[in-house]
């Protein structure tokens, strides 16, 4: 009797070695910051991470959704998660709403001054947000914004990263389509919501999740134009989490890191659940 | 457009509309209004401002703390672009090529991706921790003694490290999928031509994955100079002090909390060149780069 | 009386480039024409001018009696089978068929007795509820077919229909395509780069090039008296031999090699045109080629060799000799053509 024993190569087990390292690097962090949710504050504060997990997620889970800081009392977990995502799907339909229709407009139709409006458009994809900060927070305030979901939004809406997508994905489309379409009678108007929006359903949702991610994420933007304790983000309430950890008598490790969690599950949730579409939507608007 | 486009002149003006009333109101105003106030000396309390011409950009090219972190930006975006890239093309090969797990592997190495970038500064403050951060620890088994926020290096180390870390991600995503495009029948081709695995990765990979290393070279550049924002100030805990920082920080800090506003419009102004060279360099790149369809 | 009319019709883009000059034929009802030539020889331009795709630059184009120049191409009645079938990715094969009328706001239920009539006749029926990707290339044509016959237009355009297909699809739905015109009996208008679909489906073929009509014809008058040495050297596999030749003393001569005895052309040089067929094996012909290479095709044989120095080739039976080295052989009556050594125009 022979038995065929796979010949394991040298090879392959460092290639293994290595993306597992990779891995641990990933995750290891993180664990550690969900280890720190289970424990007692004052355990954390004396050992930090460790290899326990103590009883207190519900407590904790409690502290950091329904305890409010500041005179308001209103920023609790709760209302930040909801601002999140009032900025995060906001943002990302805002996006998708303007760079479609935009994109259909360039695409598809026989303007005059149509490179100058492409111009005018794609110009904005050269300068970051962040160079200019501080006057569109002047812009912002000057028209009364701060403080306002709108003026929260519509800034990060001032550039043309979607519309740029969509156009290179509109190109993509064999002409024939809309060549057979208006053959078929098929009006502007009826070959945007007829052929079009449903040739896009996938790169639409792509679009979304890249779109949603980055507005929850945002961080400089909210800290600058929310300074009321109502309109804070989790992302933006981050800077009250490390004022947690230095002011208190015994730094409240439990509560921040349970904010902190909550602040990363949905975005990685997303990402992790929809990863196909994510990975197409972000790796097309390379070509 | 498409060869057979629509003809109508108010539709796509109509559908033209939105984009353009937010970039003119959101980028358009503040970029010219940075412009502007960039050569204007602003009165801290809000009354009035004069023309001082050039002169908040001289006193930019004198100041040592902004050529302080000028430099720190330039090392900064060098360390975290390479770094990440580096990590990351090696995560990437290595997953593109192992059977069992692909999948599981990817997954593993690209959800960091969705952390937000203060958090992941959040995550850096556990690490390196005065009194017991693990990375901290394990620094002092070798006689190094970990001091964020105090220490000039130690602070800019876990910078660099908390950025890199949240940006291998992106570039793994982009590496694997430029590798998986390579067509099946030129890596066999390869694999005939070339007996090395590694002879066969710098002759043919590497060269192949150039476009999107091109790509991710000034996506990485972008991000270490802006969008590690969220990262710096969270592990400077708001409290710059003596610490470095990268330009950006320094507009808004300057700005924003400073109340400079000509000197950091000037600020903002020498960013924009900046990118807009950047860009310009990436355009011209990509006008000469090699498609290989 | 004709059915489609194009007057001068001309195309000329922004840049200068004069896509098509100035083109007048006109078109019978129920006629099968097919537009042949080269890639970039204007023919999809001319054919996207009718369609309404294009602009037109000058001329005018009457479909049944109208002049549609500025017509939207929904106006102009008039269905189009694209290259890639251009078929609506999301849409299952019924809402493809029917998707035009559904635009005309026809009523749902004579949609679905048209979509079912054009799917019975092409045979769709089992695929009604698929999408496009689920269909193989000659379905998918099909359905690119069903699409414009349910319109009941009163042109039907194909701009290279057959081409993503492999070539025994090709054959098939050749047939297929020509024996449907029939039955309907709608004006055609056809375009192919492929001189054998020309050949075999046309009624009427014009054949272009670089902008320009180079003749108007039926399928043998084309192949057997071609106007210009390009229509010559386009139509046929292998195409006419165009060999250089001298009048003289009222004969054609290649090198020593008298083909002609009584040329109708002034004394000079000559192109000399020869189809291979037209050249028979005779051990006491006239000419003796000196062939080189012999392709065995089973039914007939391709024979490559030179006359007086010159390429040319031979389409010889199954049994004829052949073997490479000397060559004798004679011309069939008629078989020689004679064109101006300078324009290319036939003499």
């Amino acid at each position: 009797m022979t038995t065929h024993k796979r010949r394991l190569r040298l090879s392959t087990v460092v290639d293994h070695a290595i993306l597992i390292a990779g891995s641990l690097l990933m995750i290891v962090p993180v664990l550690m910051l969900v280890q720190m949710t289970s424990m007692p504050d004052l355990i954390n504060m004396k050992t930090g991470p460790s290899l326990s997990i103590g009883d207190q997620w519900v407590p904790n889970f409690e502290k950091a959704m329904f305890q409010a800081d500041g005179f308001s009392g209103i920023n609790t977990g709760t209302r930040m998660l909801m601002n999140s995502f009032i900025l995060g799907i906001g943002f990302a339909f805002g996006k998708i709403f303007v760079g479609m229709l935009a994109a259909y407009a360039i695409v598809y139709f026989r303007m005059r001054y149509a490179s100058l409006a492409f111009w005018i458009i794609f110009t904005t994809l050269l300068l970051p947000l962040e160079v200019r900060i501080l006057p569109s927070y002047e812009v912002v305030q000057r028209l009364g914004m701060l403080n306002t979901y709108q003026g929260l939004i519509i800034p990060l809406i001032a550039s043309a990263t979607a519309t740029f997508f969509f156009r290179q994905y509109f190109r993509s489309i064999p002409e024939e389509l809309v060549e057979a379409a208006r053959i078929d009678g098929a009006g502007p108007v009826r070959f945007f919501f007829d052929i079009l929006i449903p040739l896009s359903r996938t790169m639409i949702a792509a679009m979304f999740i890249i779109m949603f991610v980055y507005g929850w994420n945002q961080y400089l933007w909210p800290t600058m134009v929310t300074t009321e304790e109502g309109m804070f983000t989790l992302v933006r309430g981050i800077k009250q989490i490390t004022q947690m950890l230095e002011g208190n008598q015994i730094p409240e490790y439990g509560r921040a890191n349970m904010l902190a969690l909550i602040a990363i599950l949905p975005p990685v949730m997303i990402v992790i659940f929809f990863q196909s579409w994510f990975v197409k939507g972000l790796t097309e608007s390379d070509k | 457009m498409k060869r057979a486009g629509f003809t109508s002149a108010w539709l796509p003006a109509m559908l033209l509309l939105p984009q353009l009333a937010v970039i003119a109101i959101f980028f358009y105003w503040p970029a010219a209004h940075a412009l502007r106030s960039s050569f204007y000396l602003q009165d801290p309390f809000g009354f009035g401002e004069t023309f001082v011409g050039l002169s908040n950009f001289t006193s930019l090219l004198t100041s040592a703390a902004y050529s302080r972190a000028a430099w720190f930006t330039v090392f900064f975006t060098l360390i975290v672009t390479f770094g990440s890239l580096s990590i990351a093309l090696l995560l990437a090969v290595k997953a593109d090529k192992v059977i069992r797990g692909a999948k599981t592997y990817r997954t593993l190495l690209m959800w960091v991706y969705a952390v937000a970038p203060p958090v992941a500064g959040v995550i850096g403050l556990i690490m390196f921790n005065q009194s017991w951060g693990p990375l901290k620890e394990f620094f002092a088994l070798f006689g190094w003694d970990f001091k964020l926020g105090v220490n000039y290096f130690d602070t800019a180390f876990a910078m660099i490290a908390v950025s890199i870390w949240k940006q291998v991600p992106v570039n793994f995503i982009f590496f694997l999928s430029g590798l998986q495009s390579i067509p099946k029948s030129v890596r066999e081709a390869a694999l005939i031509d070339n007996r090395s695995a590694t002879g066969r990765f710098w002759d043919i990979t590497f060269p192949l994955l150039a476009p999107t290393g091109f790509f991710l070279l000034i996506t990485n550049i972008t991000y270490a100079m802006f969008d590690t924002f969220g990262v710096i100030d969270t592990v400077l805990k708001g409290q710059p002090g003596n610490n470095p920082m990268t330009l950006v920080y320094k507009v808004y800090v300057d700005g924003f909390r400073g109340n400079d506003l000509g000197g950091s419009s000037a600020q903002s102004v020498v960013l924009m060149v900046l990118v807009l060279a950047l860009t310009v360099f990436q355009f011209r790149m990509i006008e000469r780069r090699i498609h290989y369809t | 009386m004709s059915h489609v009319t194009l007057t001068a019709l001309r195309k000329v883009y922004a840049n200068g480039f004069e896509a098509v000059k100035p083109a007048s034929y006109a078109i019978t009802p129920g006629e099968f024409v097919v537009l042949v030539g080269p890639s970039g020889c204007g023919k999809s331009t001319m054919l996207r001018m009718i369609a309404g795709l294009e602009d037109i630059s000058d001329g005018t184009l009457e479909i049944a009696g109208r002049v549609v120049n500025t017509l939207d191409p929904a106006d102009r009645d008039i269905a189009m089978v694209f290259q890639n079938y251009a078929l609506y990715p999301h849409m299952t094969v019924r809402k493809n068929i029917g998707y035009g009328l559904q635009n005309r706001k026809i009523p749902k239920d004579v949609i679905a007795a048209k979509v079912a009539e054009a799917s019975a006749l092409l045979n769709l029926d089992d695929y009604l509820d698929r999408k496009p990707s689920q269909l193989s290339g000659g379905q998918r044509q099909r359905v690119a077919m069903g699409r414009a016959i349910v319109r009941d237009p009163a042109l039907f355009l194909f701009d290279e229909p057959l081409s993503n297909l492999d070539a025994k699809l090709r054959n098939q739905m050749r047939i297929e395509i020509k024996a449907l015109q029939r039955r309907l009996g709608v004006t055609s208008i056809y375009v192919t780069h492929d001189q054998v679909e020309a050949m075999t489906m046309a009624d009427r073929i014009i054949v272009m090039n670089a902008g320009r009509i180079e003749q108007i014809g039926a399928p043998a008058e084309i192949y057997h008296t071609p106007a210009t040495t390009f229509v010559a050297s386009f139509m046929g596999a292998p195409p006419m031999n165009l060999l250089d030749g001298q009048i003289a003393g009222g004969a054609a001569r290649v090198g020593d090699h008298t083909v002609m005895t009584d040329a109708p052309a002034a004394p000079g040089p000559v192109t000399v045109g020869i189809r291979p067929e037209d050249i028979v094996a005779d051990p006491n012909g006239p000419l003796t080629l000196d062939i080189a290479i012999v392709e065995e095709l089973g039914a007939h044989r391709l024979l490559h060799g030179t006359l007086a120095g010159q390429q040319l080739s031979v389409h010889v039976g199954k049994d004829s000799p052949a073997t490479t080295g000397p060559f004798r052989a004679a011309l069939k009556p008629g078989a020689v053509s004679l064109f101006d050594a300078g324009t290319g125009e036939r003499l």
